[in-house]
């Protein structure tokens, strides 16, 4: 007979034990998971993503139930157990369930620590450690405006940067001058300070707050200090408690935590901790990778292997905050005994500190650039002696990168992927087993760099050292999709050497994985055969992506857009009154006036789509598109005090030249009337501004997710010689651009001087606007065509 | 009132384009309804389980549809949700009858 194993638990550490006890043996136990939250096991490590928008709910689950079905594990969930009794080796839930058990693991986890303070239970003040709190963060910042969060630690800074994030006004309050001092020093502190406020993050240091103020919900916070602030919301992030009190009540030992010997096991013989529960040495741990180790040896133990044993851990910290790049490892302070190497680059922003002792690395600080984090840790894990390597270089060109030696160093056992816990030898084996060769593929087959994809270059690293010379990196960088190995330019050869003329040809021919292509490869083949057979090429509507099929916006909950053009953001008092006429009798719910200077209708019913546009009477402004979606345009010189030239004229001018045809991806341009830049066009896909003697042209710009500013092609005196440039421009990038890609990476991958090389040579830029020309002449305004064509595409069938 | 399914006429199969989808409402429910490249029709439920897209608005490859919200690959055959992600649509049986199609719901 099978001999029952119980866990209390169904957190990150309990379940990856168990899944770890199901790799060595399947049959030896009947298995119970007992969980008080009502979902199976989630990435808690994720919630703050989740608070900060970046992945949603869905994403974070490890577990589905269907994998509790298939291990024939029984999982209970949203009860609580109210008493272990070790000696008759029975658990008892607050439904009164009794359940016997051989073994039984306590993974009970840990709680947030809350303030014995005045207030701490009025409606408003939350912990941050489950689903339940996150969405109810997430429901107070749709309510209310002003929040607090106590504690600026690791968990404390992710919730505050989502809480900004979701629209609140946030404080964080800190008892002690530095942030994250648990694992930064004074100087990465500042610098991570600074970056935090520069996000719009309010910091109160060395505040000791003594009560939360309000009568039913919280209406503010109050000081040791006698200052006070007011708030919608307060967020407790000031530390953890282990969940112990089940344990203490059945007479197992407990510090701090319950104390457990090297393989896991509680004073009581039979009773295993696993997790922020267990303190071992001493120590307990609240990061998932230590988490994971003490998972694997009592799965080695339980299942009757040999095992070294828990020797305890060193930990590593990342902070999953955007443009805060920082990791911390092992010691943080150099001791007497102990040497530091500094580099601290004001002019890049960055700051590495290497600890060492006797030559070995004991401690790591970074900030700026956190990519050499886990190459340096794995020497401090592997006690590396670096006599061999050199502790800091100046000024030498980048070189190749260390990746793949770094990854040679990795033992099978070490984590690659901290969110999904995938280890170096899952990746290896998957690799091997199921002949994978792309990143997409191991992504897919393991989950290793699924979620935060911050272990992307690893996993490439570890792609060429398993595969040696048949690992080829352009397959695994965005080529053309998962149908092919081929890379965007060698299609586009094939398409002019074989004279391939329509998408099903392309994927046949070049033998695409599957012949009907993919979400990804459908529209690139569909834009790229009409980019070079512009007169010939009949373009598919169903290789369209849903936005520029319906020539609107897809909204998340399946309503669509509508945005007018407004050529350099121009109306009139009709075109307004018109607007404002057909959004009330259409009861539009959201009426905008958009990043790109027009007037946008949100949430519009597909059915209603074409009656509007039928109303408006206007031309489609192309807010959907990969295509020049506005120009904006300041006032110039018809109303502007500094203006020096028609900016406003010439913008209408430029909209008119370039809108409507398709480019790689969409396009913003700028014209501003004077230095001031009012226009913003120094991160446009193409900038102008006005000067008193001609147009200084700028290419290249990106206010988006990586802002790049533009570089300066030339100046030129007419502006016939503007919109001619930007032809060219245009013309020059829809030929050479994979399709997705905004012009800041294609001028980065391409190069500034070759692209200017080009622009700048009289013949190319004509040929290249005598060929843009040719394309626009083939296209004709999306709304208009749209009533005209494809009117049942919005037509749902009630039956 | 009865729940009986029921075999219901919904278009002319030559009014139905090629992998484009066409969103259908019956019984409160909405469908989305699919000619694939092969002249095969297929219905599932309009609903992606990742974040309720409507599967109607997909590109269509083969026999599967791609969600237009989080591009989830869905089997317009058994319903299924390819890996990685996990999920199942409800899938309808779709006939083509003299010229018509026809969903049973």
């Amino acid at each position: 007979m099978k001999r029952k194993l119980l866990m209390i638990g169904n957190g990150m550490a309990g379940v990856r034990c168990i899944e770890e006890i199901l790799k060595r043996n399947k049959s030896l136990f009947e298995i119970t998971i007992i969980g008080d939250e009502p979902y199976p096991n989630y990435n808690r490590i994720m919630l703050s993503n989740v608070l900060q928008g970046k992945t949603t709910f869905d994403e974070i689950n490890i577990n589905d139930w269907n994998w509790y079905i298939e291990n024939q594990i029984t999982l209970l969930t949203n009860e609580k157990v109210t008493k272990i009794s070790p000696a008759e080796k029975i658990v008892e839930t607050e439904k009164g369930k009794m359940l016997l058990y051989d073994e039984l693991i306590l993974a009970t986890g840990s709680s947030a620590f809350i303030l014995p303070i005045p207030g701490n239970n009025l409606q408003g003040v939350i912990d941050f450690r489950t689903i339940q709190d996150t969405e109810l963060m997430i429901d107070y910042a749709k309510k209310y405006k002003k929040a607090v969060v106590i504690g600026g630690g690791l968990l404390g800074l992710e919730a505050a940067r989502g809480l900004i994030d979701r629209g609140m006004e946030v404080h964080v309050v800190h008892l002690l001058p530095t942030l994250m001092e648990q694992q930064l020093d004074a100087t990465a502190a500042k610098m991570l300070k600074k970056d935090l406020e520069a996000q719009g993050m309010n910091f109160l240091m060395e505040k000791q707050t003594i009560s939360i103020n309000g009568t039913n919900r919280v209406e503010g916070i109050s000081f040791s200090d006698g200052t006070s602030l007011e708030c919608d919301l307060v967020v407790m992030a000031v530390g953890i408690r282990p969940n112990i009190s089940l344990a203490k009540e059945a007479g197992i030992d407990a510090n701090r935590a319950i104390i457990v010997n090297d393989i896991m096991q509680t004073s009581e013989p039979s009773i295993y901790a696993v997790g922020e529960c267990a303190e071992h040495n001493g120590t307990t741990y609240g990061l998932v990778a230590p988490l994971y180790e003490q998972g694997i040896v009592l799965a080695e133990h339980i299942t009757g292997n040999s095992t070294k044993g828990y020797k305890g851990s060193i930990l590593s910290t990342q902070l999953k905050v955007s443009g805060c790049d920082l990791f911390s490892g092992g010691l943080i302070h150099e001791g007497e005994d102990m040497q530091a190497i500094i580099v601290n680059d004001q002019f890049a922003g960055l700051y590495k500190k290497v600890i060492v002792k006797d030559e070995k690395v004991v401690g790591i600080v970074l900030y700026g650039d956190a990519s050499d984090g886990n190459r340096l840790f794995n020497m401090l894990k592997n006690e590396t002696n670096i006599k061999e390597y050199t502790s800091a270089s100046i000024l030498h060109k980048s070189g190749e990168d260390a990746g793949e030696a770094f990854v040679l160093s990795m033992s099978a056992n070490d984590t690659v992927c901290g969110c999904n816990g995938v280890t170096k030898g899952t990746i290896v084996q998957s690799i091997l087993e199921q002949e994978l060769t792309t990143f997409e593929h191991v992504k897919n087959c393991t989950k290793a760099g699924a979620s935060c994809g911050k272990c992307k270059g690893m996993v490439e690293s570890i792609l060429a050292a398993t595969l040696g010379d048949t690992f080829d990196p352009n397959a695994a960088k965005p080529g053309m999709c998962g149908c092919t190995a081929l890379s965007r330019d060698e299609v586009i050869n094939e398409i002019e050497e074989k004279g391939l003329q329509t998408p099903r040809e392309v994927r046949i021919v070049l033998g695409f994985e599957n012949e009907e292509g993919c979400s990804k490869c459908r529209p690139a083949l569909n834009y790229y055969l009409r980019m070079m057979y512009p007169n010939d090429y009949q373009d598919d509507k169903s290789s369209r992506f849903v936005n520029e099929r319906m020539e609107g916006n897809i909204q998340n909950d399946g309503s669509f857009s509508i945005v007018p053009r407004m050529y350099g953001g121009v109306t009139t008092g009709d075109e307004l009154i018109k607007l404002g006429e057909v959004a009330n009798k259409f009861n539009v719910p959201l009426v905008k006036v958009t990043g790109a200077s027009r007037v946008g209708l949100y949430g519009v019913k597909k059915e209603d789509v074409p009656k509007i546009w039928k109303e408006l009477g206007m031309r489609s402004g192309y807010a959907y598109s990969k295509s020049l979606r506005n120009v904006k345009s300041c006032v110039g010189n018809r109303f502007c005090r500094f203006g020096t030239q028609d900016s406003l004229g010439l913008g209408i001018e430029l909209e008119k030249a370039i809108e409507m045809v398709d480019t790689p991806h969409k396009m913003k341009m700028g014209v501003t009337g004077c230095p001031r830049n009012c226009a913003e066009v120094l991160t446009k896909d193409f900038g102008v501004i006005c000067v008193e003697n001609g147009f200084q042209l700028y290419f290249g710009g990106n206010g988006g997710t990586a802002v790049r500013e533009c570089d300066l092609l030339t100046t030129v005196t007419t502006e016939e010689e503007v919109v001619h440039m930007a032809k060219a421009y245009v013309q020059y990038y829809r030929e050479t651009g994979i399709y997705g890609e905004r012009t800041a990476p294609w001028v980065e991958r391409t190069g500034v001087e070759v692209i200017k090389e080009v622009l700048l040579n009289k013949e190319l830029e004509n040929a290249l606007v005598e060929k843009f020309n040719q394309a626009k002449s083939t296209y004709e305004e999306a709304w208009s065509q749209a009533l005209k064509n494809q009117l049942d595409l919005y037509e749902v069938i009630r039956k | 009132m009865t729940n009986s399914p029921e075999k219901i006429k919904i278009i002319d199969l030559a009014s139905l384009p090629i992998q484009i989808g066409k969103e259908v409402v019956i019984k409160g429910e909405s469908i989305a309804l699919f000619r694939l490249s092969n002249e095969d029709v297929r219905s599932v439920e309009s609903k992606c389980p990742g974040t309720n897209g409507p599967l109607a608005e997909g590109i269509v490859s083969g026999e599967y549809v791609f969600c237009p919200l989080r591009d989830w690959k869905i089997s317009l055959i058994t319903g299924e949700v390819q890996k990685p992600d996990d999920g199942i649509v409800k899938t309808y049986k779709t006939e083509v009858i003299d010229g018509s199609v026809y969903i049973t719901v």
